[in-house]
């Protein structure tokens, strides 16, 4: 119970700074970002107090947006993939999450990229729909969540893989 | 009465994610205006000091080009003073309109319509709102938030940004603004299609607001069309700064900026 308070707590600061200071300042291809935070919100435990986590979810969206002066941008996204989470994980990982057996650790990649991929493309969505916040840029908001979504997807798998290795 | 407690308990998480996205949305929405977002912000004083940690860090590698622009505005200056025919009075009335503050640059972006610089600079060094921010090849934007330590600069790279500017060749002047697509394109609009212009022709500030003197180099012309109703120019003005990788910045105090603001207070 401690461990997993600790665990969160640090996995929140940790990625937040991780965010803010390196992989916000990418830009790799002139603007394309990988937004890595939302991993806090993956892998949060399953057994979970439902308004603690989508709470905490506005919180680190809400820091990331203070850090970068984006309004509330990053919060709006990561409340609304926090609250629609369990959707994903039944439609991801069928009978287990009934039983409420999953271990993020022990799943194969496949459902895993499955389940990452879903929850990123709607955040960046939501992220670009209110970064750009013009209904006539409708392609370029498109144009945006599809490169970032596959950049953050392929940044987000390989981080989870590294600290996976390290912990069993 | 019952029911409706029953009501709001059962749908809990549903009411408490509503609540978090709207409040998420009128912060969106308020950083959409200029001057609304009033507390969040990247000057405060927790983020600055971690932006600035890592800045010590990072600063390294970027030491090469940044000691090469800085040796060439020097060269430029020394150029300046040794074409100089007369010597500058040596006299305690002398007062400078203009005071100039370096600041290093703490956070950058540029890949998003709403741009915004952190500065190291902030209150306590006596750097007010409005204040203009340049860097020794161009104009960067205006500081709109301060802290004790450190301020917040509406970049040029802001779809809210507006500056005056002229040509240099005519002095006709305008708008620039910036269109949120390539952060080394930004918008001139409001120059009449009777003004005759070239592809290259240098613009500059205008100097009619009290932020930026006159005539400090900001692009020049990449290309030009017409407006839809045929009678003000669209021009495309390539920065002469390049604004993905700025280090050193000036910031510009008005010395008369309290002057000019109550003479325009008594105007309305």
């Amino acid at each position: 119970m401690n461990n997993t308070v600790v665990t969160t707590i640090l996995n929140f600061i940790g990625l937040v700074l991780l965010q803010v200071t390196i992989c916000s300042n990418v830009n790799f291809l002139g603007n394309l970002n990988p937004y890595v935070y939302v991993i806090f919100i993956f892998l949060y435990p399953i057994k979970n107090n439902r308004l603690l986590f989508i709470s905490l979810s506005f919180l680190i969206g809400l820091s990331i947006d203070i850090f970068s002066d984006s309004g509330g941008v990053h919060a709006a996204a990561s409340v609304t993939i926090a609250y629609i989470r369990p959707l994903f994980l039944k439609f991801s990982f069928g009978a287990a999450y009934d039983y409420q057996a999953i271990k993020f650790r022990t799943i194969n990649f496949t459902q895993r990229t499955v389940y990452f991929f879903m929850l990123i493309v709607i955040h960046h969505f939501i992220l670009f729909s209110l970064v750009v916040f013009d209904k006539s840029e409708m392609v370029l908001i498109l144009k945006q969540t599809l490169y970032s979504s596959i950049f953050s997807l392929i940044i987000c798998l390989l981080l989870t893989s590294l600290f996976n290795k390290k912990e069993t | 009465m019952q029911q409706l407690f029953n009501f709001f308990i059962k749908k809990k998480t549903f009411i408490l994610f509503l609540l978090l996205f709207s409040y998420a949305l009128s912060l969106t929405i308020q950083s959409h205006e200029y001057h609304q977002s009033k507390f969040l912000n990247s000057s405060s004083q927790v983020t600055g000091s971690i932006y600035g940690a890592f800045h010590g860090i990072t600063q390294y590698f970027n030491l090469t080009s940044d000691n090469k622009l800085l040796s060439e505005e020097n060269s430029r200056l020394k150029m300046l003073i040794f074409n100089q025919e007369k010597a500058m009075p040596v006299d305690s009335v002398l007062e400078y309109k203009y005071e100039l503050y370096p600041s290093l640059v703490y956070k950058n972006s540029y890949a998003f319509p709403n741009n915004y610089l952190t500065l190291n600079k902030g209150y306590n060094d006596s750097i007010k709102e409005d204040y203009g921010v340049i860097t020794s090849k161009g104009i960067v934007g205006i500081i709109d938030k301060t802290s004790k330590n450190y301020s917040r600069v509406l970049s040029i790279l802001n779809t809210n940004s507006r500056v005056n500017v002229k040509l240099k060749k005519t002095n006709y002047f305008g708008i620039l603004s910036w269109d949120g697509k390539s952060p080394e394109i930004t918008q001139l609009k409001d120059i009449q299609d009777l003004v005759k212009l070239s592809i290259g022709d240098t613009i500059v500030t205008s100097g009619y607001s009290s932020t930026f003197p006159p005539n400090i180099p900001v692009g020049s012309i990449e290309s030009y069309r017409l407006n839809a109703t045929q009678d003000l120019y669209i021009i495309n003005v390539k920065l002469f700064n390049d604004m993905k990788t700025i280090e050193h910045a000036y910031i510009i105090k008005n010395t008369d900026i309290n002057e000019l603001r109550t003479l325009n207070l008594s105007d309305e």
